[in-house]
């Protein structure tokens, strides 16, 4: 979970953290066999599936391929559909979060627990479950087209609605961690200077998880991009509509297997972008801001 | 829970006048005390005392179970009649023990975030914050992020910060508690300064008796949530109430009652006698030299200071001192300058000699001596008790 940015202190030596490994390394000699060899082959299981993908990968065609599939569109509407479900998340989410990580309320731990939910269920059940909710007929959604005439499965915005669904509880979660381990005496000397509970929130609260909230946006963010089992539930595969990129590679592999790698390969490149990005907020809190 | 007189804008400062009677798990915490505006009262007492959970009641932190607080004509917090107002109406000034600056302002943006908080436009707030630092010396640091600073000038800025905000009351937890000593002189002399520049009553939290003497107008000793002792530094000085504080302020004090008021005969609770003809042992006043005046049965506190005392590995010739008894040595201590000397007898005692005596003495844990003090080193005074919600 990432923590709260603080400045290290201007007075430790550059280099103190490869004199720290150095000496752990000292002091625990060699890794045991029983330990190395299983992490090996745990490396070589995650790693030789992609090293599969790039070496089938029709690195000359590559361009026409995405050009000719469709991949653009698919990886436009991703970009538009995991970029809103992220700002719902975040609009949504970090308030829920300080309820959860504040508030104290009865029933906090099973809100919690229901909050979170959907990071453990399937997916595709979130598809089901919301098709029954804000579809045509579900107890909501017959409301919302009987009354305003809006009908969300099968739409571009029913592929935001099953992507906020599945990835807001992963905003929720670092958020709410970094809110409970905020020091709360800030809050308190920020109420001593007259600072009621809703602007201490704007300019302490907020700044000081900053951090944490980019993380937990950009882990939102990645989630939606992935997200296909809520999705294809939910709001189906109609191209230019609701086909996103997990929805146009499982598409492309059945008939046409180099697109479907082309398309994998453009995913691949997304992910590693954000593990950057992440490793850069985790590993060096504070450098970054 | 009511809001209730709140003027708006600065009033004048008004004294602090607080009631607080406060639960907390199996803890109770009885505190009176009265500030008149520009006083300044330290409360002294050992860890768990309750210290803190005062400050938190006044700064409106903490409700009260039971009793009141006011500040002039506002009142903060009436158990009795539901008017509790929060800390974030109560234009408090709140030093903590961390500072608890905020770290991602910079020490301008930290000093203005009250005037900000309470709605002054930044430019404004910023200019006043200018003032402020420079009035406190600390101009140069403005651009700074707080963990750039040392301790000295965080708890500088956090006083800065405290002081910007106009408070009517002052609180100071432990503010140079957390400082190593050099710069804890340095800043104790000027935390002098401004706090005597402050207009309002200011509250200083401390467990350091030298603190407490050098910044205090007055002393509310604090032991197990009750007050044990209110007065003058030097009347705390020079007749601790308790035990704590005795040890604090490093004197020997013994409970006992009178039993001759011809010859002043103490017989001592923890076993012995003193005869206790000491300067100023009188009735109860800082400064009046009352003389004593006392009824066999009364109740007095005899104090010693370890100074005063003498060590004798053979029995002392019968001479002037009045006071003889014995005792085995159960420890050394070296201070800086002298040896301190703790002797179980009755009573028991600490003893300060120099480190020559030591050696010429031969003094070993588990021998035997003699001790001797003057009659007239040995002052008596009566015992009040506990001065709980008595100040």
């Amino acid at each position: 979970m990432a923590r709260p940015a603080q400045k290290a202190p201007p007075t430790r030596p550059p280099g103190q953290r490869g004199a720290r490994t150095r000496s752990i390394a000292d002091v625990t000699g060699r890794t045991p066999w029983p330990l190395a060899a299983p992490a090996a082959v745990a490396v070589a299981f995650l790693l030789l599936p992609l090293v599969g993908l790039l070496l089938r990968a029709p690195w000359r065609g590559l361009p026409r391929i995405l050009v000719e599939s469709g991949a653009l569109d698919a990886l436009r509407l991703s970009l538009v559909t995991a970029s809103a479900a992220t700002v719902i998340s975040v609009f949504f989410g970090v308030p829920l979060a300080w309820v959860l990580a504040r508030a104290r309320f009865p029933g906090r731990s099973l809100l919690r627990a229901l909050v979170t939910l959907p990071l453990v269920l399937p997916p595709v059940v979130g598809g089901v479950a919301l098709l029954f909710a804000l579809g045509r007929r579900g107890f909501i959604g017959q409301h919302l087209d009987q009354w305003f005439g809006i009908t969300l499965p099968f739409t571009t915005a029913g592929v935001i609605v099953a992507e906020t669904f599945v990835a807001m509880p992963f905003l929720i979660v670092t958020v709410e961690g970094a809110l409970r381990s905020a020091d709360l005496g800030l809050d308190e000397a920020a109420a001593t200077l007259g600072a009621r509970p809703f602007t201490t929130f704007r300019r302490v609260t907020l700044p000081l998880i900053g951090p944490s909230l980019i993380a937990g946006a950009v882990l939102c963010w990645a989630r939606a991009l992935g997200e296909f089992g809520a999705t294809i539930t939910f709001a189906g595969n109609l191209p230019g509509v609701t086909q996103t990129m997990p929805l146009a590679v499982y598409q492309a592999l059945e008939r046409d297997p180099d697109a479907a790698v082309a398309l994998s390969l453009v995913l691949l490149v997304v992910s590693i972008a954000v593990l950057a990005l992440l490793r850069e907020r985790w590993l060096h809190p504070g450098t970054s801001l | 829970m009511t809001r209730h007189g709140e003027a708006a804008g600065a009033a004048p400062s008004g004294a602090l006048r607080a009631d607080v009677v406060v639960d907390r798990g199996g803890f109770r915490l009885e505190a009176e005390l009265a500030v008149a505006p520009g006083q300044v009262l330290a409360v002294l007492g050992p860890n768990g005392a309750g210290k803190t959970t005062l400050l938190r009641t006044l700064a409106g932190l903490r409700a009260l179970t039971a009793g009141s607080i006011q500040v002039g004509a506002h009142t903060w917090d009436d158990a009795g009649a539901g008017v509790f107002v929060p800390a974030v109406d109560r234009r408090v000034g709140v030093v903590f023990q961390d500072y608890r600056l905020f770290p991602h302002l910079s020490v301008l943006d930290n000093v203005a975030f009250s005037a900000r908080a309470r709605g002054v436009a930044r430019d404004r707030a910023r200019r006043d914050a200018a003032n402020w630092l420079d009035r406190l010396g600390l101009d140069r640091f403005a651009p700074r992020r707080p963990g750039e600073l040392s301790g000295g000038q965080a708890q500088r800025v956090a006083l800065a910060r405290a002081l910007a905000s106009d408070p009517r009351l002052l609180l100071l937890d432990e503010p140079l508690a957390a400082l190593d000593v050099r710069t804890r002189l340095e800043i104790r002399g000027e935390l002098r300064q401004h706090l005597s520049a402050f207009a309002g009553p200011s509250i200083l939290v401390t467990h350091d008796p030298l603190e407490a003497m050098v910044l205090a107008d007055r002393i509310l000793v604090l032991e197990a949530g009750q007050v044990v002792q209110v007065g003058s530094p030097t009347d705390v000085a020079r007749r601790p109430a308790t035990d704590y504080v005795a040890r604090l302020v490093g004197l020997n004090l013994y409970p006992g009652t009178l039993s001759d008021p011809v010859t002043r005969r103490v017989d001592l609770d923890g076993g012995g006698t003193l005869h206790a003809a000491g300067h100023g042992s009188a009735g109860a006043d800082d400064d009046g030299e009352v003389t004593f005046a006392g009824a066999p049965g009364d109740r007095l506190l005899v104090v010693l200071a370890p100074s005063a005392i003498s060590v004798h590995t053979r029995r002392p010739d019968a001479g002037s001192p009045r006071n003889t008894w014995t005792g085995v040595v159960a420890g050394l201590e070296l201070l800086t300058d002298r040896v301190r000397v703790a002797v179980d007898g009755a009573p028991s005692a600490l003893v300060d000699i120099t480190p020559a005596a030591v050696a010429d003495l031969r003094l070993t844990p588990g021998q035997p001596v003699w001790l001797t003090a003057k009659a007239t080193e040995v002052m008596a005074y009566p015992d009040l008790g506990p001065v709980a919600r008595r100040p």
